[in-house]
């Protein structure tokens, strides 16, 4: 089963039509139990991190969303579920966020426009499965004014240029996140879902080969 | 590095889309869904509805066929037309879109563009600006006008896109009501005035009738997308002789 994070996110429903698009009924969960049950977990995100994290609390999701990415279930994050998962965040001051990912995100140099919005590249840093049968450099749709900086940089799998190097994906065992939205990112995104899925049935520490 | 977009705007009347258009590999060109397909697979950046029905009843067909655009189409979506609202523009993004355009209300309730802003993230507010030219002296200007240019409101253009910026606009879709349905090219100096003055990206409306044009609002214009009805509803160019014009001619494009 593929949970997708219920907390309230924008973009949920369109996470959940580029899932089901690709064969799976996904289920849509604010339970921590059914999030420990899935074989892979997606945290969608558009908007602000600190309304996020409120959200995620309110929920009593920050631990169990730690709890799952240590015990390395297979996780996907989504912009804002991306920039979460690190140690705090610059938008409207100072936040904490989940703190499972060394380093801080900030906010977009203001030498072009804020925020970056529209399709850019994404340059391949390092082979990982999630990009297979995407070209390097293919390009996918971003809107964000802030940006993640991650104290290892041997996590950054993605890089995308705008203005300053900006770390587009970063992957770390069976945690995968990304800035943009790959489901607004055409082709290309439904491909990356679909890789990220796979992966996640293939080595699901629950491996069983149920595609439900 | 960030590409400019091309996005074809459609205007939706009780769920069909008005304006015709030219497709014969179409079965139903009308049916907002099919149209959207079609420009998804053409290689559209992004799709902007313009709901013109004035009927709630209308509003919960719009809501119905934005449901239905967004899981056949995985690309930004945009709705405008109608929304006074936190209410009505929820219903929108939870409805598959994007973003929502505001214009006639965000002028009559200016506080509506900073409450959409924070409960959505200013990502989803696009602040749409009707603007008309006025005789002036040596400097051009323009002057907003609301219900879909029915009304003047003595608000200079480039003031107002610098308020709604401020107020929490993520985005202009900037309309010379000048060029508008002339197909004889965007108004560049409104374009490039606006642009130059926020800080957040401007989509150019209103006038393209030729690929030349679109390259001119980006270039000479500074916009960053250029947004079309008429010239791809009909068939003149396709989005992707479009794309590969401009890509030829430097501009940074996704093709």
């Amino acid at each position: 089963m593929i949970a997708i994070v219920d907390y309230g996110a924008g973009n949920l429903r369109s996470v959940v039509n580029a899932i089901t698009r690709l064969g799976y009924q996904p289920k849509i969960t604010s339970s921590p139990g059914e999030l420990f049950h899935a074989q892979a977990v997606i945290l969608p995100g558009v908007g602000a991190a600190p309304d996020t994290m409120t959200s995620l609390k309110k929920l009593g999701l920050t631990r169990p969303i730690g709890q799952l990415i240590a015990e390395g279930h297979p996780f996907l994050g989504v912009c804002i579920g991306l920039q979460v998962l690190f140690i705090g965040t610059e938008e409207g001051g100072w936040h904490e966020c989940l703190g499972i990912i060394p380093g801080r995100v900030k906010k977009l140099p203001s030498k072009f426009k804020v925020p970056h919005m529209g399709w850019n590249q994404v340059k391949q840093r390092i082979s990982h499965p999630v990009f297979e049968g995407i070209p390097d450099a293919a390009n996918f749709y971003f809107v964000h004014s802030y940006y993640v900086e991650p104290d290892d940089k041997s996590l950054v799998a993605g890089e995308t240029d705008y203005g300053i190097p900006i770390c587009s994906v970063i992957t770390r065992g069976k945690l995968v996140a990304t800035q943009f939205h790959p489901e607004k990112s055409g082709e290309f995104g439904l491909r990356l879902y679909d890789n990220f899925i796979k992966l996640a049935l293939a080595t699901s520490i629950r491996g069983n080969n149920i595609k439900c | 590095m960030l590409t400019k977009r091309i996005i074809p705007c459609l205007d939706v009347k009780g769920g069909r889309v008005v304006k015709g258009t030219s497709f014969v590999q179409l079965r139903d060109a009308g049916d907002p869904v099919e149209l959207s397909s079609f420009y998804y697979r053409e290689g559209a950046d992004e799709l902007v509805f313009l709901d013109i029905t004035a009927t709630p009843e209308g509003r919960d067909t719009m809501v119905d066929v934005v449901e239905r655009i967004s899981e056949e189409v995985f690309m930004p979506l945009t709705v405008g037309g109608g929304l006074h609202s936190i209410a009505d523009m929820r219903r929108m993004l939870m409805a598959g879109a994007d973003k929502v355009s505001i214009n006639t209300a965000a002028v009559l309730n200016s506080s509506l563009i900073g409450e959409s802003a924070d409960k959505f993230g200013n990502q989803c507010i696009v602040v749409a600006i009707d603007a008309k030219r006025v005789e002036s002296g040596n400097q051009p200007q323009w002057e907003v006008y609301i219900y879909s240019g029915q009304e003047s409101t003595g608000i200079d253009a480039l003031d107002w896109a610098k308020q709604v910026v401020k107020l929490g606009a993520g985005e202009l879709l900037l309309t010379s009501m000048d060029a508008d349905g002339h197909r004889a090219g965007y108004d560049i100096e409104l374009t490039r005035a606006v642009s130059e003055a926020v800080s957040v990206p401007v989509i150019a409306s209103g006038g393209a009738g030729t690929l030349e044009d679109l390259y001119q609002a980006l270039v000479s214009g500074r916009a960053d997308a250029v947004l079309a009805a008429s010239i791809f509803h009909y068939g003149v160019y396709s989005i992707r002789e479009t794309k590969e014009y401009l890509a030829k001619r430097g501009i940074p494009i996704r093709v």
